[in-house]
């Protein structure tokens, strides 16, 4: 990417940003009378209650790493389970068309009706939470593992046909490696759902350690806005990081691509 | 390589019709025809990608080179990589697979190339990097599925002497689908003319030249009196078919 691409990619949404807190600001202290003010707090005051107060701080970061833990155990769970059932979808036609109306369902269930009966059957502590994720997380996976595969250049399959090449040669060689970036891509969709998932779970199950699910219904109850926001604001930076974690191993992947691994010749992307 | 009684028909259509063709060592075949006259379907039936719907083909030999339409490389590899594949899948131990890889880059051209990935290559270098792979297992039996047609006119003319000499070295039996005359003419020891679907030989027109063909001899009175025999022959063809 040139100079002035990496510049505009940090300054657009850094200018954004400016103009949300400026609003924001605004709207707290001149649309909102005083007596109001607890609907939508200033930043400070935010940042001052929620990350400055040493008490309220340590116990968000306590329930963000909580959250966090949960969160990626389910995630990692979901890329094992996800990647396995896309690939074995992909291999035989009839095991997709048996598998594949439940991989949707997964995705049109209520988690919230689901959550509760998850806490009765497996008990609220980590099992559960981690079950609550991969439901949750399990199908943008799954759908783009398939995806991936089935992009495979028809050439190529020929290719391997004339060479006799067997069900696992065909899989290691061709599959996995042409899926690998629609897969990542599904791992970056699935990190911010998983996130959201341990928050519900932690949410609901109000038992076992606390979490940032917890914490935010604990502030919804107190009217403490400016700690809710906080704890708002952390978790969305947490899926955000695991977002561009993942979106930087894609493109990492497709940059080793297009160009040679040796610095013999060097090749310049712009 | 031997076609007796070929028959193929797609569900309704029938593709192919009766076709007998037998493709010696030391030959090189170009068959031209009309656009779906089955000419790729005969491609793939050698290849044993499908199988005939009457009659039998027979290959002899126990590997065969393909060259598709397309260079079909794997993105994800390397050029050597992707030479090395054949041998990979026959199970050849690493350094038995990298002396032939390298072997088939140099016989192409492609040396000092071998890190590179097709994305970094030009269409003609990919090209090269296709038929490099189908060389590595030293066939007796080539198969070329219009492999330079979506080339330009220099790379295409360029790749068609590399690929003389290929043949004048090594003396195998190749079968080259194309939809030039000039190039057919150039590269065939025979030109093999099919008839619009369904596919049925019409005429087979030995090519009187000796190897090598110097690319100046694509201008001769010769080759244009042999060019000029196919081209009738393939007017005759598209005619049944219409």
């Amino acid at each position: 990417m040139s100079r002035a691409g990496m510049v505009s990619r940090l300054v657009a949404p850094l200018l954004v940003f400016v103009g949300v807190l400026g609003f924001w600001q605004f709207a707290s202290t001149t649309l909102l009378e005083p007596g109001e003010r607890f609907l939508l707090p200033p930043p400070m005051e935010v940042l001052r209650l929620g990350l400055f107060d040493p008490a309220a701080r340590e116990q968000l970061l306590a329930g963000l790493w909580s959250t966090t833990v949960v969160a990626l155990v389910g995630l990692a769970v979901s890329m094992v389970v996800g990647v396995s059932l896309g690939l074995l979808m992909s291999q035989a036609r009839w095991v997709e068309i048996s598998i594949y109306p439940y991989a949707v369902l997964l995705q049109t269930i209520p988690i919230l009706a689901v959550v509760s009966q998850l806490g009765y059957w497996f008990g609220y502590d980590f099992t559960s939470r981690v079950t609550v994720c991969v439901l949750v997380s399990l199908f943008p996976i799954i759908t783009s593992t398939l995806f991936g595969v089935k992009s495979v250049e028809p050439g190529l399959h020929d290719l391997l046909a004339l060479y006799r090449a067997g069900r696992w040669q065909r899989l290691l060689r061709l599959q996995v490696p042409a899926a690998l970036p629609a897969m990542i891509n599904g791992f970056k969709i699935s990190a911010g759902l998983s996130m959201v998932g341990a928050i519900i779970a932690d949410f609901f199950f109000r038992q076992g350690e606390p979490g940032i699910g917890r914490l935010i219904d604990v502030y919804r109850q107190q009217l403490s806005t400016e700690r809710l926001l906080t704890a708002l604001f952390l978790s969305s930076l947490v899926g955000l990081v695991l977002f561009w974690s993942f979106d930087l191993l894609g493109t990492w992947v497709q940059r080793r691509r297009h160009a040679q691994r040796t610095t013999r010749t060097a090749v310049s992307a712009s | 390589m031997e076609f007796a009684g070929v028959s193929v028909a797609f569900g309704g259509t029938q593709a192919l019709a009766g076709v007998d063709l037998t493709v010696h060592r030391g030959e090189m075949v170009a068959l031209v025809g009309p656009s779906g006259c089955g000419k790729s379907t005969l491609l793939r039936l050698a290849a044993g990608f499908q199988g005939p719907t009457a009659g039998t083909v027979s290959v002899t030999g126990d590997s065969l080179g393909y060259v598709f339409q397309d260079a079909t490389l794997m993105p994800w590899r390397s050029v050597q990589r992707n030479v090395e594949l054949p041998g990979q899948l026959a199970g050849l131990p690493a350094t038995e697979r990298r002396r032939l890889a390298a072997d088939a880059i140099a016989r192409v051209g492609l040396t000092g190339f071998e890190r590179h990935r097709p994305a970094q290559l030009s269409g003609g270098m990919r090209m090269r990097v296709s038929i490099a792979r189908a060389l590595t297992m030293r066939p007796d039996l080539y198969l070329f599925d219009e492999p330079f047609g979506a080339l330009d006119e220099m790379t295409r003319e360029r790749l068609g002497e590399e690929l003389n000499s290929l043949f004048v070295a090594e003396s195998f039996a190749g079968l080259f689908v194309t939809h030039s005359i000039p190039e057919g003419v150039f590269l065939a020891t025979r030109v093999v003319v099919l008839s619009g679907r369904p596919g049925r030989i019409v005429a087979d027109i030995p090519v009187p030249f000796d190897y090598p063909r110097p690319p100046e001899s694509r201008y001769s009175p010769e080759f244009a009196a042999t060019a000029a025999t196919v081209s009738a022959a393939l007017r005759g063809a598209a005619e049944v078919a219409v």
